[in-house]
């Protein structure tokens, strides 16, 4: 993985003690809250509703064992012994003291990590594949520009006040793991017929309270222009996006008020204008990005492996783990191992500072110490060698790690919703934890086959609802929490915003209804491998409203 | 902070904690408490706007952060809201 | 505008400025910088670049930079006002400046310009900052400024992390 150079350390350890600084002034009476909030909001640090809550940006989802270990530990010793783990890769203390915070960035500079942009009108962590370096069917390994994106991004002058924040995320395989239409930015890494590599370059996609989809700007875009061309949408992007409407201010609105063609132009012409000494990325610079990256070294190993085919034989608990929860990697007698935070009836990308450590153990001694946090809130093991499942299944099983319930009903993508979010209407983890609990019986998932539910406790869609096969988002109704449901949505290369089916319904009746649209999919499918946003796709919202408004 | 002020029939002040940033209530006294039952309770209106000058003169010393009125039943001593319920009370989960 | 209250910060301290923001229509004076509006600048360009005298021009936030390509040598200094500091858009001026309209003279900055936002500013081009406020000033003369370096280039002011 990418490890810290000279200039990376200066500047966290530069942005620790201005930060620290900032703590003092504000403690000692120097800054009131109104100075003090966006220099707090850049460091990730938000006021919720019953504490700080710090945001930690895990870039592009890459965590060594080492890191996890240390974020456990934070996790002991200035929060609840816990951590929860977001949709967008980072990792939140809910519980965290102000007067604690510069200690915390202090410890987490020490095993390269930081707080900076996660949060305020800047660009975001940077996301990308958690299965990245190791999926069969990756095309280019999407981090080394994922880093250079984020190398790119870090504390830029000229981006640090956009009228809104801004997203980017890569994928480097066609299968889009990364949702890369619903960012600001969505690059797509690939080769052309010639082996080259270049980028498809979307924009303007993006969820919140006017979903949208990206469009594409480029479809390759040589690799070597990656940083000017995306800091051309950047700038134009910063001097014409909206400023004088906070819902408005996204690039995705920028991009559909003023059409793509204008955009286009406009991008293509500042790109056009780029003086010479920017950032045309030269190879050797790339190369040595790259080289971070490398993949470990494998074994040369038959593709299956006879010690796991055995112990699956006469362990059906392995058996369903492996079927559901591994993934093909691209090296012979390995695997990808999703690690699933979602237990039946667990809050949603919950993992204990023990479970983390445990994680770390596992990752060190059989995945090369490597882990990735995906933005379904699970954990990647990305090269677990075959032969060793059975014990990595063991381990995980142990520390409670081992629900085999990868893309199921019950792997439930949840915001904090309620009841942490000071920005939320109706609570989000309560509503996830009754239908896990609901959907308990694994034969029954594994029957209903995949589908994915996402919640958020409010229009802002933290929790992805508008891509969730079923998509639930919680609303204020006089009081009252509400539920509406969509249906429909993707987020993957067949990327597609959910439509609303019809009057939501309250906390009570949430799971009922859940309920019905999965017996009503099973019973209006074709056979088991049409799964449900297939048989949605082909009979539309029609079916599901009648079952669920029958009686209305 | 505006919005919902002054129209309720009880109200107590609540706001963050400086520091730590836990939900607190004012009491009486002018001191800071993570328990509702022990607010100051006063009616809406001109006690309430009174009331909630006093917690923001509390944020302009920097004692607590962004203080808002909540409603509360004056009998239970509770908030009305689920939200401020549970803000009182902490998370459900 | 630089009258008392507000001061230059230049080349790493505070420097004498004689500035002034000349309203529009008002006569240009004889001996000081004489900073003028965008409008004003392109309705009286023939007669402001006939002008003997030291003039400089002064951009709001939301000016854009048209109709100004190829005029801009004649500028001993360009402000760029930050109307809050939130608002980014003079950063992306000053590339445009720099870069497309190969402006080399001196950037300025005016308007919001905080204590904890002048490390942008001075990373993003700017060679000059206004500053009004008394703390951020306070802070500069104590060299209580953060800098938090960036690949490439040196620090430009001295820094609280490297006295620690
Ligand atoms: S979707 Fe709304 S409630 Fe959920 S975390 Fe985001 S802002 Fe909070």
């Amino acid at each position: 993985m990418y490890r810290y150079d000279q200039f990376d350390r200066s500047f966290v350890a530069a942005r620790v003690a201005e930060f620290r600084d900032q703590v003092q002034r504000r403690l000692s009476g120097e800054l009131t809250e109104d100075q003090f909030k966006p220099l707090r909001l850049m460091n990730g640090v938000y006021l919720q509703l019953h504490a700080y809550m710090l945001r930690i940006a895990i870039p592009y989802g890459v965590l060594s064992g080492r890191q996890l270990r240390k974020l456990a530990h934070i996790g002991r010793v200035y929060d609840r012994s816990s951590g929860h783990f977001t949709t967008r890769q980072n990792l939140q203390f809910n519980w965290v003291r102000l007067a604690d915070i510069p200690d915390i960035l202090s410890e987490l500079a020490e095993v390269e990590m930081h707080a900076i942009q996660t949060s305020g009108n800047c660009i975001r962590n940077v996301t990308a594949d958690h299965f990245a370096g190791a999926a069969a069917d990756e095309t280019v390994d999407p981090r080394p520009y994922a880093e250079l994106l984020r190398q790119w991004s870090s504390l830029h002058p000229e981006f640090t006040f956009l009228p809104r924040k801004f997203k980017l995320a890569v994928t480097g395989a066609a299968v889009d793991r990364a949702a890369i239409q619903v960012h600001d930015i969505g690059l797509e890494v690939k080769r052309n017929e010639r082996g080259e590599i270049g980028f498809a370059v979307y924009v303007g996609g993006g969820q919140g309270r006017t979903p949208m989809i990206a469009k594409k700007l480029r479809d390759f875009l040589p690799e070597r222009d990656l940083l000017a061309y995306c800091e051309a949408i950047l700038r134009v992007y910063n001097l014409e996006g909206r400023r004088d409407n906070k819902y408005k201010a996204r690039i995705k609105i920028l991009v559909h008020e003023k059409g793509l063609e204008e955009i286009a132009a406009s991008v293509e012409a500042e790109f056009a204008a780029r003086p010479v000494a920017t950032a045309n990325l030269g190879e050797a610079e790339i190369a040595r990005i790259a080289a971070y990256f490398a993949p470990p070294k494998f074994a040369s190993l038959p593709a299956r492996s006879s010690v796991l085919d055995a112990a699956q034989a006469k362990d059906s608990a392995l058996q369903r783990f492996v079927a559901r929860n591994v993934s093909a990697h691209k090296a012979p007698g390995y695997g990808v191992v999703t690690v699933s935070l979602k237990p039946i009836g667990g809050i949603p990308g919950d993992a204990t500072s023990d479970q983390m450590d445990a994680l770390a153990d596992i990752a060190e001694r059989w995945s090369f110490d490597e882990l990735r946090v995906s933005h379904a809130q699970n954990i990647v093991l990305p090269h677990v060698r075959l032969d060793d499942l059975p014990q990595v299944h063991a381990a995980l099983a142990a520390a409670g790690l081992a629900t085999p319930n990868d893309g199921l009903v019950t792997d439930i993508i949840a915001c904090p919703g309620l009841d942490y979010c000071a920005l939320a209407n109706a609570r989000s983890i309560p509503v996830a934890q009754e239908i896990s609990q609901r959907f308990a019986d694994l034969d029954r998932q594994n029957a209903i086959g995949e589908l994915k539910l996402k919640i958020s406790g409010c229009i802002n869609a933290c929790g992805h609802h508008h891509v969730g096969h079923i998509g639930i988002l919680g609303v204020d109704r006089q009081g009252e929490e509400f539920y509406q449901i969509t249906l429909g949505g993707a987020e993957g290369a067949d990327c597609a915003i959910g439509e609303l089916v019809g009057p939501g319904f309250a906390a009570d009746k949430i799971t009922d209804a859940v309920e019905t649209l999965v017996e009503t999919y099973l019973k209006l499918r074709r056979d088991p491998g049409e799964r449900f946003l297939d048989a949605y796709r082909r009979v539309g919202l029609g079916p599901f409203q009648e079952a669920l408004y029958a009686d209305a | 902070m505006a919005a919902r002020k002054i129209k309720f029939d009880w109200v107590a002040a609540t706001a963050n904690d400086l520091k730590g940033g836990e939900a607190v209530f004012r009491r009486a006294d002018g001191s800071w408490t993570r328990a509702v039952a022990e607010a100051e309770l006063v009616p809406g209106g001109e006690a309430g706007a009174a009331l909630l000058a006093r917690a923001q003169a509390d944020h302009a010393a920097n004692r607590v952060v962004e203080p808002v009125l909540i409603a509360v039943d004056p009998t239970t001593r509770r908030p009305l809201s689920l939200r401020e319920r549970i803000r009182a009370d902490g998370p459900t989960v | 505008m630089p009258t008392l209250e507000t001061e230059l910060y230049r080349g790493g301290r505070f420097v004498a400025d004689d500035a002034v923001y000349v309203a529009d229509g008002e006569p240009l004076p004889a001996n000081a910088l004489a900073l003028v509006s965008k409008k004003r600048y392109l309705a009286e360009r023939e007669v402001l670049d006939a002008w003997q005298g030291r003039l400089g021009l002064a951009l709001e936030t939301a000016d854009t930079l048209d109709g100004l390509e190829g005029t801009l040598d004649r500028f001993a200094t360009i402000v760029l006002r930050f109307a809050r500091y939130a608002d980014g858009r003079p950063y992306s001026l000053a590339h445009r400046l720099r870069h497309r309209l190969g402006y080399r003279g001196e950037l300025r900055a005016a308007g919001d310009v905080l204590q904890d936002q002048i490390v942008f500013m001075l990373r993003g081009g700017f060679d000059a900052l206004e500053i009004a406020h008394a703390g951020t000033r306070a802070a500069l003369r104590a060299n209580r400024i953060v800098v938090v370096p960036t690949r490439g280039t040196a620090p430009v002011v001295q820094s609280l992390a490297a006295a620690e």
